[in-house]
């Protein structure tokens, strides 16, 4: 019983992290239409930049939290003003293409600055302790995590629902061209969601490494699992995006716990499920 | 169109005399770039002719190279048999991933092969007993072709190689013009034109999926016998974003381009892994050049030189003649 708690712990913790991540990536596919595979390589920036500031230039752990993904997400504009928004034109095969070369790029820039060693960032002093539940000790990184986790899910919650940003977006999800037509400038809202979930990225992988640690390649693992989650959740609401993120991390979680052999193959299989029984996800609209 | 088999033969022959200037080095490069035209050849018809863009054609690799290093391991040296396990293997995987994602459009159905090609690969990487692990299948000594005739010299793989790749080129070139690629072409044109005058697009969406993985399978089974050693890598799904640029760097929909694509990043892999290591930096700049500034590749750029030049010697004699249908490759949802 008690290594269950600690794995359902575990398992929460991944999946608000996942939930982070791909918050990013749908909410841009769902507005941009773009599949950003370059999202992972965010992610892995953001991780390689706070180990830098935190580990080796010695800030506090929070103050990483802060600037780094600010700094990614001004990446993200850059990169859409240089790359996407020259290319709308294209057809969004050509441009999720583009983020793939993206992805190519950014690996061997990782690469060449970091090394290819696994680099673990020590989480903050005050959290690097245990708290003691129900006769287990559970770091308190993964309960901050969590606290933290819920929090975004709540705040993007209240901005995609009750927000008139939020109603754009929401607007902008369901019809792009109708948007622009009501006299809303519609690249600008593509610029700010793509700065938006640059951010999300950016605040992943901060929060992300003391867990997961960075090394080269793991850009295309968390490309992968939030892809599953994205699949999952559907497009279009943060709800969704949220239970499929905790969905996956479970799932990920438990198998790796119970059936270790077969761990990779559940997720996989999980997300082959549900888009053959449900193509548009658990919560989502379908999306041509 | 009549040039096209003569340009091919000449091509071919030209193939067939350079082991006999070139050292082992080249043929052995040259060896790789006809397998790797194979795999991005199968995928072509699925990319180019039908419309389907797969992320997870790797799997197919994948399939037909171990069941083939498999066969070859265990129980036959013949080239036949051991290919042909490889191919039939294949052509399950692509049957089972066939029905699963053929079901979905657009993006599901690029997420859908990847998932597929992932359980895939995990399956190879978690069955040590039978697949090796992470550690690959190694030591898989040359096969027979005939009774005495071994392929135990590169040159022989390469020779193997090329035969099979130019029976290949020679069906595709007829099958690009019958009717069944003309069904491909319209799906990937118009789907639903196509199931309102009367076609079963789900079956021939199939049909295509299967016809790509099972030559897939055989690029796989070919790189096995070639390079004696297959490991989970290459059915990581970045194997399958490689051969994806290799078919839109060469030009999407045409016969030769795959085979263009492959050369151009092998070589240019070749060329920049003996100055720096960082390969995948300078592939993926070309690649984001090559999307934004030449969509169609570089059978594209080709065709568009050749126009301009033809165009200008047309001018003269009949201007009428100057309209130019635009074609254009929808290639999403």
């Amino acid at each position: 019983m008690s290594a269950l708690l600690l794995q359902l712990m575990n398992g929460l913790s991944y999946g608000v992290l996942l939930f982070i991540i791909t918050s990013g990536i749908t909410i841009v596919f769902g507005i941009l239409g773009v599949l950003n595979l370059a999202h992972g390589s965010l992610y892995v920036l953001g991780s390689y930049i706070g180990y830098s500031l935190i580990m080796e230039a010695g800030l506090p752990f929070w103050v990483a939290l802060m600037a780094v993904p600010i700094l990614i997400a001004i990446i993200g504009l850059v990169l859409e003003i240089v790359m996407l928004r020259p290319t709308y034109k294209l057809g969004h095969l050509s441009q999720v293409l583009l983020t793939f070369g993206l992805a190519y790029i950014f690996h061997d820039i990782f690469s060449m600055m970091w090394g290819k060693n696994i680099l673990v960032v020590n989480p903050p002093e005050a959290l690097n302790v245990s708290v003691e539940i129900a006769g287990n000790a559970i770091p308190a990184y993964r309960l901050a995590l969590i606290v933290i986790g819920i929090v975004m899910a709540v705040l993007l919650w209240y901005t995609q629902e009750k927000t008139k940003w939020g109603a754009v977006i929401r607007a902008g999800l369901s019809d792009k061209e109708m948007v622009g037509g009501l006299g809303v400038n519609i690249h600008f809202v593509f610029t700010c969601v793509f700065f938006l979930g640059s951010l999300m990225a950016g605040l992943g992988g901060v929060l992300g490494s003391p867990i997961l640690g960075v090394f080269p390649g793991m850009e295309f693992q968390i490309l992968i699992l939030s892809l599953v989650v994205l699949v999952v959740g559907g497009l279009g609401s943060v709800t969704g995006t949220f239970i499929a993120s905790l969905l996956v991390g479970f799932v990920e979680t438990f198998s790796r716990y119970f059936v270790p052999e077969l761990s990779l193959i559940i997720t996989f299989a999980l997300m082959a499920l549900v888009l053959v029984a449900r193509p548009q996800g658990l919560t989502g609209r379908r999306v041509a | 169109m009549k040039k096209g088999p003569v340009k091919g033969t000449l091509l071919f022959l030209l193939m067939v005399l350079v082991p006999f200037f070139l050292s082992i080095y080249y043929v052995n490069i040259l060896s790789e770039i006809l397998i790797l035209s194979v795999f991005a050849v199968s995928l072509n018809i699925l990319v180019g002719q039908t419309g389907l863009v797969s992320l997870g054609h790797a799997a197919f690799f994948g399939a037909g190279a171990y069941a083939t290093g498999l066969a070859a391991l265990k129980f036959s040296t013949n080239i036949f048999i051991t290919i042909g396990i490889g191919l039939i293997f294949a052509l399950l995987l692509a049957l089972i991933i066939g029905l699963l994602s053929t079901k979905a459009h657009g993006f599901y159905f690029l997420m859908l092969t990847l998932a597929c090609s992932q359980i895939f690969y995990s399956i190879v990487y978690q069955w040590t007993n039978v697949t090796g692990g992470s550690n690959g299948l190694s030591g898989i000594a040359p096969v027979d072709v005939f009774g005495g005739l071994r392929l135990s010299n590169q040159v022989f793989v390469y020779y193997f190689i090329l035969v099979v790749i130019a029976i290949l080129l020679f069906i595709l070139s007829r099958f690009l013009h019958s009717p069944l690629g003309a069904v491909f072409i319209g799906i990937k044109e118009n789907e639903e034109r196509m199931k309102s005058i009367g076609y079963n697009t789900a079956l021939y969406k199939n049909i295509s999926f299967l016809i790509a993985g099972t030559i897939g399978g055989l690029a796989g089974g070919l790189y096995v016998i070639f390079n004696g050693f297959i490991s989970p890598n290459d059915v990581y799904w970045t194997a399958s974003g490689s051969v994806l640029i290799m078919v839109l760097i060469g030009g999407v929909g045409t016969l030769w381009g795959p085979v263009i694509g492959a050369a151009f990043i092998v070589i240019l892999e070749t060329i920049i892994s003996s100055y720096t290591e960082n390969w995948m930096m300078i592939i993926g700049a070309a690649f984001i050049l090559f999307v934004i500034f030449a969509p169609n590749g570089i059978v594209g750029i080709f065709n568009n030189l050749k126009s301009t030049l033809f165009k200008r010697q047309k001018l003269e004699h009949e201007t009428l003649k100057m309209i130019q249908m635009k074609q254009e490759t929808k290639m999403d949802g």
